[in-house]
């Protein structure tokens, strides 16, 4: 393992001080706690947004906390959900008596761990609401199990629901509009290589250099198959064919597409399928309203990508477009 | 009869024999995960030990209640809040105790499985630690209940706890972040059902030993 690192067990505390010296005039921490929130948190009027889950995501969560974005995010250790205690000390710094909603991935660590936060926190008489998130299309969904992660699409619901409580929205709207995000989007991912977790010291799976692994999570953990490496246009058209295959979207819909590193991949891969996605999605008359590229919910230096498309209306597109500043996502 | 010193023994050992097994928890989880059971395992056992060794420990009650609450705030994860709830549970049914007896471990027992299931949500035959914990409970108040004694009694539990683990390999995880594998889940023991069995081991042991 090669990593620019000092202590293995010191890597969130010193990437958490790192983001304060980075951004002063956006992110503050809570004292003792691995928490940034936004530095003039509490806000009062607004309804507050609190992401989080493991670290190795980065700019997630942290870099979407500021204007239009997140009032706060938690960061567990390396793709582990953060300790009750955690979120419950982010849902008081961020609480301006409006209410909180917090923003969860379908994982099972971080359902219970928020739900316990979230119980602490309603105790105290603060307004408590969630949404969980399960954009990815790789996991076949179903009630008899824990059902769809929550993926790269999560970005989209920090900018959509964020810009809601942003305009002042109360947190039954900001709830509201965050669910309508998460089943209006779908993602599926795939990777070149694995990701080594800093504490393991040797990397996720071993996937020979002619493979890839398809439909897999932002864990390192494996995906759904494997098969022989593609060109990025076949990537891209099998991607797309599970997204739409599960969410059909009729001739002149709308969309927002993401095309979100994992970590290892230059942007000029994601540039050149992002080329064959905006043909196929043109191919099927269907029109890309706007397009984010870039490294927005990471495995540590997983090569891989992951898609997401979002299905637009009028709300929706207004939301999107609204302005945000924050450390990794600007806006005006 | 289990005195507070004999748990807070108990306690120390587990916490040692988690240390020294997570290498072997992280591979578990490497197959069906994301191999990192282990590390946070001992990440929270660390600090159980450095916080027993710290705290002045009242009852058995307290006991427990010091490992639920330190798991709670160090593991993170889906075992996390799972153990936690297990500490917990444990230490509801024997607050103020200077001593329990087996009756009152199956009590704790049972707790223990009915607020996991409800944080989990989750069964028997998820693939989870409950393919574990419920068997593991059942063989031992069955055989408590024939007049077995308890050497007997938790000697055949800690073979159904080690069965409930064979078991977990040969089910689809429908819980938890394995379930994302589906078919590819097969053949894989479930981390968290083998982490059970290291710690009702060692509450065996406790037993064992009084």
């Amino acid at each position: 393992m090669k990593k620019i690192i000092n202590q293995v067990e010191n890597i969130v505390d010193e990437m958490l001080k790192g983001a304060v010296k980075a951004h002063p005039e956006d992110l503050k921490r809570v004292d003792g706690f691995n928490v940034l929130v936004r530095t003039n948190a509490p806000v009062k009027g607004r309804v507050a947004l609190v992401s989080g889950g493991g670290s190795g995501h980065e700019p997630s969560h942290g870099g979407f906390v500021g204007m239009g974005m997140l009032s706060g995010a938690v960061a567990g250790e390396v793709f582990t959900s953060p300790t009750p205690d955690q979120v419950y000390e982010a849902i008081k710094a961020v609480d301006g008596g409006d209410g909180v909603l917090l923003v969860i991935k379908n994982y099972s660590g971080d359902i219970m761990n928020f739900e316990m936060a979230a119980e602490l926190a309603e105790a105290d008489g603060i307004k408590v609401g969630n949404v969980v998130v399960n954009d990815d299309v790789a996991v076949e969904d179903s009630l008899y199990t824990t059902g769809r992660r929550g993926i790269a699409g999560t970005v989209f619901v920090h900018k959509i629901a964020g810009a809601a409580a942003e305009r002042g929205e109360s947190l039954d709207e900001v709830v509201r509009i965050a669910n309508k995000v998460n089943s209006n989007m779908r993602s599926m991912g795939m990777s070149l290589t694995p990701c080594t977790v800093p504490a393991a010291g040797k990397p996720g799976f071993e996937i020979p250099d002619d493979e890839l692994e398809m439909g897999l999570g932002i864990h390192g953990e494996p995906g759904t198959h494997r098969e022989k490496i593609k060109s990025a246009n076949e990537i891209a058209k099998y991607l797309l064919e599970k997204i739409l295959g599960d969410m059909p979207l009729e001739e002149n819909t709308e969309v927002a597409v993401m095309v979100n590193g994992l970590g290892g991949t230059p942007l000029m891969e994601k540039y050149i399928l992002n080329n064959a996605v905006y043909d196929y999605l043109n191919d099927k008359k269907l029109s890309i309203h706007k397009t984010m590229i870039g490294n927005y919910m990471t495995s540590l230096e997983m090569a891989g990508l992951s898609l997401t498309v979002l299905k637009l209306d009028d709300e929706l597109k207004t939301l999107l477009n609204a302005p945000a500043n924050t450390p990794a996502f600007k806006q005006f | 009869m289990v005195t507070k010193a004999t748990v807070i023994n108990t306690i120390n050992n587990l916490s040692e024999v988690i240390i020294e097994n997570s290498e072997m928890l992280n591979d578990l989880d490497r197959a069906i995960g994301d191999a990192d059971h282990g590390i946070n395992m001992k990440r929270g056992f660390l600090k159980v030990k450095t916080t027993m060794e710290s705290t002045e420990i009242n009852d058995i009650g307290h006991a427990f209640k010091t490992v639920g609450m330190t798991l709670l705030t160090s593991v993170g994860g889906a075992s996390g809040p799972l153990y936690a709830t297990a500490f917990l549970k444990f230490a509801d049914q024997c607050k103020g105790n200077e001593t329990i007896d087996l009756g009152t471990f199956e009590n704790m027992l049972d707790a223990a499985i009915a607020g996991m299931m409800h944080r989990g949500k989750s069964d028997a035959g998820c693939k989870t630690m409950l393919d574990v914990w419920i068997p593991y409970t059942n063989t031992l108040k069955n055989e408590n209940a024939n007049g077995n004694t308890f050497v007997d009694a938790l000697s055949k539990s800690m073979v159904a706890a080690h069965e409930g683990f064979e078991y977990s390999k040969t089910i689809i995880a429908t819980k938890g972040r394995a379930s994302y594998l589906g078919e590819r889940s097969l053949g894989h023991g479930d981390p968290g059902a083998a982490s059970t069995v290291l710690i009702l081991k060692s509450l065996s042991d406790m037993f064992q030993e009084a």
